[in-house]
């Protein structure tokens, strides 16, 4: 299956590179790094790249090109999932997942990297198990390791192996007993000139954070299951609850872990947070534009809108931009024509606005080009679909925890449209 | 420091020579002071070793052999972890004299105690493949014996092997394919991915084409090849019959839609699309849609392209899914504009149409580009929009970008050459524009279609040609060889106004610096300027310049990808990849399923030994019973599956205390044993269970109980019997399903069955079932009605009408089928039990029948004489059921507990008295007698 991984920064160099099988020279890269110049942009180095004897299947992340080589079918998708793994294990071990840190740490890394794959096929990717079998560096840790020359490596056997619950390690224990769940929802919305929703999609995850002792078996349900139209799940949820009773019934592993990803139904009409009065106009053979831009909150539900940030790519006729905002900072990248402007939280009373002028260059003409307006934003305490959940029980243990759930909406990764788009992120 | 005696030191060393080979640095001059130190105590060490070995061991051979005798004691070491570990790297030194040991290592790892040193096991064998193929039979043994194991952390990796060794050898798997299909909801996902492709491989060979009944129809047979399509003609007649084992697979994977493992959603989705009815294939769409918006977007576009096409009308809903949003690389959003162009069809095109309108003002010019394309190709597939997009086009020449020009005239030429008469306008307009595009490649588009069309614009077609012929020499290739198209064109046509002009462009031509442009002046000057020699062909020159074109296809780049498996790399690269297997065709006739049979006993054990999901679930799955006593069943009543695992979970803490492999192995046999139990509680189960229950029934099994409506004596050779089916009454919820049964057993034809007169108490109602029109003699038929009794026990009484004969009859239920049953936890149970207490609750104390005095007898009993489902409960002294009346909905709770010798109590609480204490009356009968 996979037989080489390499990991390549952003300036093109290799400073990782481990192989699984016999080693395949470095030289592969080089239709790599083809492909990557090629592209015009970092995102568009295609992900599949075919080679005389190899098949090579990259993946960014965190500005770092994971390279796997292959040699014999193998589903793409798997060996991507398979990277994104790596990825996140990394991230989990060492809270980043930047160069200097896998070069800080190439030995855990290596380690790690032994573990995830025999032979090319993985062997343990839960984190649960890995943590057993390396543990992950911490300050203290590495300071103790010094002084007494003791080892990161687990002397004992991963028993979460063999049990029936192979994401979860037996003989947890923790004096305070906390299960908190964050149910976060991302809108995706594209809203057109004249203010009407092109599309508009929620998607959800519910992140746990489950620290509990021993083995307890939870069960989460909510006030209206019906809203989640798709659903998918941390392997440990039980299928069969779900069909049956919309319940989540299942043994959580330890720590954090993303329990459940949901789509709302777009049936359901989405409520967009926010709305934008917008006025931009170039005028024909003056070298003079006007710009102006009014943000307000909308359906709420008294819930403060924080963190809003908003981004336009201007045409590219335009020189520069003399705006005034009525709250918060804007800058103009004369270069790239990107005006973003963090407006922070949005009073009701007083609603954040942003005019002025742009200036042409001389003589050009009146651009055709409509610019788009990206909108990020942040709502604490609300899910936007109005999710909720009804209550979380704990059975196959006596103590009581503590439980925890917050809500929150997010940006999602896009809202685009016609003449204006909107981007929650 | 290697040689130092203390572990830091060797560790610090280690540490920096692993750094070294991880930069790719190469550290082979110190393979001899490395190797020394495999035999080092500290872990880490050994680890670190473990890792420089597997890299430098091929290219120093004989160093790496002294180190083989550690590995070998490292097998029979206690701790599994560390045999495990010591197979791994064993296997994985490259060196060919040692293929002995290691084979000798895999078998003996083959039959460990430990599932975790089998799998290691499992793993070893394509290593040892690749070192040296010989060993092929010897390993086929080893993977056949794996292939039995019931453990789920094996089988993905066996099944690998599998695929890699010796994927031809498809009988091994006859014997495992149930367990592999029941084990696989549980098995890591990434051997769900490995398993799923191959059982669609395995499923490919062993079972019929469940669309073959279709295979004659429009949609061409992608399944299978031509001379199957003769004997699908013949088997037209004989209703398709899927094997069960067929659904049994279909049914097990369609959870793991659900997976968040993006490659086990596309295993599934290839293995619905090449195995399941059409009517099936449907329930992959969302998780699809799911896939696109993940990370790896890119990807799966591509793969699932070719579905978007096949299936339209499945992701038509998600179409807004595909809408292109502005932050998208240019690579996503050409795909998605290439779905958006797939999906179109006549109802969405004008939002997709306007939709597109917005894209051709985006900054990405190469965007613009193919939007312009894709509404070309849409125009093509959807006549009736042709004119719309046509006058689109056309308004887009006005447009100050010249690119967007260029592309608009390029696909509007071959819109044109669809149907030309029409649109002399257009052509005229485009002439007009000949002065401003710059774009060659738009240039040539526009001369060659005045050519074309020379005789709809007989007055411009000169003109052009005149300033062509002037600005000719600064043109592009591309354009010349058009301008010497369109001279010969209009020579043809129009030779009194045009002859000069063609001979200055053919002279023109004579002296380029291009040969190409030198030759086609010189071909075309012989064939069309009648000369002596060439007299025969100048003829015919007409023919040849203005023949009718065929309107070019506009197709998708995409095409053509379906002769592979779906989600494989090859599809995605659209050429075999190395170590491709084919999927084969599906077979005319299906090889024996009965290969597949096992033993009883071995089949219920693989259930019994994992399945974490199916626990906790109310009803595992059950099967159809036509397989008899083989079909695996999980059956088991889930508080008994919950109490089993917390069992084995107790284990699992003692077995990591102690870490000994003893306790493992009295894991298993514990398991086994409460496996015969099960085996056991299968078979009981089995005899109660009535034939008819399908498999989508929830309510707890029993036999339904028949009465009667109508004797056939009285009902002259027509008699009736109901039961009550215990199903959800789909036509409203209120009311309780009766299902008759009609037999005639006159001798004369039944006609007109139907129902009138319904004499009712207030409040109830009655839905009747469709009029039976015919009934022939001898036959039997059944119907479904719907009674609304009002929580009560009254008769329903009515008419029952044949064309000749009115029989007065009625229907009274027996409280226990007022109800029907509802899910509780013990806590949600126990909370509502409190709600109801004092006059709500009837208990009654009662001596068991001698028959009934275990758990499993009084679930049964109970459940018969009353539609209540069972409760999950912590002590097994008690049993408690759950269910709700049909139409008001109130709660009804019963508990059995047992006590010494036979006693037990029975408590009903309900809201209704009436219902709880008739309900005392009948569960007392049921339980005593």
């Amino acid at each position: 299956m996979i037989h080489s991984l390499f990991l390549v920064n952003a300036s093109g160099d290799i400073f990782l590179e481990k192989h699984w099988k016999s080693v395949v020279s470095r030289s592969v890269c080089d239709y790599f790094f083809e492909a990557q110049e090629r592209a015009t942009e970092p995102e568009n180095v295609p992900p599949v790249i075919s080679t005389p004897h190899h098949y090579l299947i990259s993946v960014l992340r965190h500005r770092i090109y994971f390279v796997a080589v292959i040699q014999s079918e193998v589903p793409p998708l798997f060996v991507i999932e398979f990277l994104h793994r790596v990825v996140d294990t990394f991230q989990d071990y060492f809270g980043v997942c930047t160069e200097a840190a896998i070069k800080d740490n190439v030995v855990v890394v290596y380690e790690l990297l032994e573990e995830m794959l025999d032979n090319g096929f993985p062997l343990a990717t839960e984190s649960n198990i890995l943590k057993e079998l390396i543990k992950p560096p911490t300050i203290l840790r590495t300071m103790v390791n010094t002084i007494t020359g003791s080892t990161n490596v687990g002397e004992q056997l991963p028993t979460g192996q063999l049990s029936v619950v192979p994401w979860r390690r037996t003989g947890v224990k923790y004096t305070n007993n906390e299960a908190y769940f964050d149910v976060v929802e991302e809108i995706d919305a594209i809203i057109d000139k004249s203010g009407s929703t092109i599309t508009a999609e929620i998607q959800g995850v519910i992140d746990a954070c489950v620290k509990l002792t021993g083995m307890p078996d939870l069960t989460l349900s909510f006030m209206n299951p019906r809203l989640l139209d798709d659903v998918s799940f941390h392997p440990c949820v039980r299928f069969k609850r779900w069909e049956a009773e919309r319940i989540l019934s299942f043994i959580p592993p330890d720590g954090n872990f993303r329990l459940l990803s949901y789509h709302v139904s777009s049936q359901n009409l989405v409520a967009i947070p926010v709305y934008v009065k917008h006025n931009i106009t170039f005028r024909e053979g003056s070298s003079q534009g006007r710009f102006d831009l009014t943000l307000g909150p909308k359906q709420t539900m008294g819930k403060a809108v924080e963190a809003v940030l908003v981004s336009s790519q201007l045409p590219r006729g335009v020189l520069n931009a003399n705006l005034n905002p009525s709250q918060g900072t804007y800058t103009f990248d004369p270069v790239t024509k990107l005006l973003t402007w963090d407006v922070g939280k949005i009073n009701p009373q007083k609603l954040p606005s942003l005019k002025g002028t742009m200036s042409l260059q001389a003589g050009a003409s009146k651009p055709d080009e409509n610019p788009t307006i990206n909108i990020q934003l942040k709502i604490q305490q609300m899910a936007i679909s109005g999710l909720k959940v009804n209550r979380l029980d704990m059975y196959g243990e006596k103590y009581k925890p503590f439980k925890g759930i917050k809500y929150m909406t997010k940006a999602g990764k896009s809202v685009s449209s016609y003449l204006f788009e909107f981007l929650f992120i | 420091m290697l040689d130092s005696n203390k572990d830091a030191l060797k560790l610090e060393a280690m540490k920096r020579i692993v750094a070294m080979i991880a930069r790719g640095k190469n550290a082979s001059d110190l393979f001899p002071a490395v190797v020394k130190n495999v035999a080092c105590k500290n872990i880490e060490v050994k680890k670190l070793v473990y890792v420089y070995l597997v890299r430098y061991a091929e290219e120093q051979q004989d160093l790496a052999l002294l180190s083989i005798s550690t590995f070998q004691r490292g097998l029979k070491d206690p701790n599994q972890l560390i045999r495990a570990s010591a197979l791994r790297v064993l296997s994985s030194i490259r060196v060919t004299i040692i293929v002995p040991i290691m084979m000798l290592a895999i078998k003996e790892a083959a039959s460990d105690m430990s599932p975790y040193v089998r799998k290691t096991a499992a793993h070893a064998i394509p290593k040892l493949y690749s070192l040296d193929p010989e060993q092929k039979d010897q390993l086929i043994e080893v993977i056949e014996k794996l292939l039995a194991d019931k453990t789920t952390l094996v089988a993905g990796s066996v099944v690998m092997a599998f695929e890699e060794v010796c994927p031809e050898r498809i009988d091994l798997i006859h014997k495992n394919y149930r367990k592999l299909c029941n084990l696989l909801i549980d098995v890591e996902e990434w051997g769900q991915v490995v398993i799923i492709n191959m059982l669609t491989r395995y499923a490919r060979t062993q079972f019929l084409n469940p669309n073959i009944n279709e295979g004659g129809g429009g949609d061409k047979t992608f399944y299978c090849s031509d001379e199957d399509e003769d004997e699908d003609e013949e088997k037209e007649k004989q209703p398709y019959v899927m094997d069960p084992d067929h659904r049994l697979l279909l049914r097990n994977t369609k959870p793991l839609l659900q997976s968040r493992n993006a490659a086990v959603v596309m295993a599934v989705a290839q293995l619905y699309f090449h195995l399941a009815p059409k009517a099936e294939v449907g329930v992959i769409a969302k998780a699809l849609v799911r896939l696109l918006r993940k990370i790896c977007q890119f990807i799966s576009i591509i793969l699932n392209n070719f579905l978007f096409r096949l299936l339209q009308g499945m992701f038509e809903p998600y179409l807004k899914s595909f809408y292109i949003r502005s932050t998208d690389p240019t690579q996503i959003k050409i795909l998605k504009l290439e779905v958006l162009t797939n999906l179109a069809n006549e109802t969405n095109i004008s939002t997709i149409l306007r939709e597109f309108q917005t894209y051709i003002k985006s900054m990405d010019k190469d965007f613009v580009a193919a939007t312009i394309q894709a509404i070309g190709r849409c125009a093509t597939n959807i006549g009736e929009v042709r004119d719309t997009c046509l006058n689109g086009l056309v308004q887009l020449l006005s447009n100050r970008d010249e690119l967007v020009v260029a592309e608009s005239v390029v696909v509007i030429k071959k819109l044109l050459q669809m149907q030309p008469e029409k649109h002399s306008d257009i052509i005229k307009h485009m002439a007009k524009l000949t002065d401003n595009i710059q774009v060659p490649m738009a240039r040539a588009s526009i001369l060659w279609l005045i050519g074309e069309y020379c005789e709809h614009v007989p007055k411009i077609a000169p003109d052009v040609l005149r300033k062509m012929a002037k600005s000719f020499t600064n043109e592009e290739d591309i354009v010349k060889l058009q301008i010497i198209n369109l001279a010969a064109k209009l020579y043809l046509t129009n030779s009194k106004q045009t002859k000069l002009l063609t001979q200055y462009v053919l002279n023109l031509a004579k002296y380029d610096q291009n040969y190409d442009i030198r030759d086609r002046a010189r071909f075309i000057r012989q064939l069309i300027v009648p000369t002596e020699k060439s007299g025969a062909l100048s003829k015919y020159a007409k023919k040849l310049f203005l023949a009718l074109k065929p309107a070019p296809v506009l197709e998708s780049p995409f095409k053509d990808r379906d002769h592979f498996q779906l989600g494989s790399l090859s599809h995605l690269l659209n050429a075999k990849a190395g170590g491709y297997q084919e999927l084969p065709d599906w077979p005319e006739s299906a090889p024996d399923p009965s290969v597949r049979n096992v033993e009883v006993k071995e089949s219920v054990r693989a259930v019994g030994t994992v399945t974490y999901r199916d626990t906790g679930a109310p009803r595992a799955q059950q099967t159809e019973g036509s397989r008899g006593c083989s079909f695996p069943r999980a059956v088991e009543q889930s508080s008994e599956d919950d109490r089993k695992r917390d069992r084995k979970i107790k284990e699992q803490k003692s077995n990591s205390e102690s870490e000994s492999d003893e306790d493992s192995e009295s894991e298993s046999s514990q398991s086994e044993s409460s496996d015969t139990e099960s085996e056991v509680e299968v078979k009981k189960k089995k005899k109660v269970r009535h034939p008819d229950v399908s498999f989508q029934t929830i309510a707890p099994s029993s036999a339904l109980k028949n009465y009667e409506l109508l004797h056939r004596i009285t009902g002259e050779g027509l008699s009736v019997e109901y039961c009550f089916s215990r199903q959800a009454f789909s036509p409203d919820a209120n009311m309780v399903a009766v299902q008759m049964h009609f037999t005639n057993n006159a001798t004369s034809d039944t006609k007109n069955l139907h129902i009138e007169d319904v004499k009712l108490q207030s409040g109830m109602r009655v839905k009747e079932f469709a009029e039976i029109e015919l009934l022939p003699a001898g036959e039997a038929t059944t119907a479904v009605m719907g009674v609304d009794f009002c929580d009560s026990t009254q008769a329903a009484n009515f008419q029952l009408c044949t064309h000749t004969r009115k029989f007065f009859v009625s229907i009274q239920p027996p409280v226990g089928e007022l109800m029907r049953p509802v899910f509780l936890t013990e806590n949600e149970f126990k909370k509502e039990q409190s709600q109801l207490m004092g006059m709500n609750e009837i208990s009654e104390n009662l001596t068991l029948d001698a028959k009934c005095r275990n758990e499993h007898a009084i679930v049964q009993r109970v459940t018969t004489a009353a539609n209540l489902s069972r409760v999950p409960c912590g002590s097994d002294k008690e049993c408690r059921f759950a269910g709700k009346t049909v139409t008001s909905g109130s709660l009804v709770l019963a508990t059995v507990a047992t006590k010494d010798e036979g006693a037990a109590q029975l408590t009903v609480n309900c809201e209704k008295m009436v219902i709880g204490t008739m309900l005392v009356k009948d569960l007392l009968l049921a339980l005593t007698q």
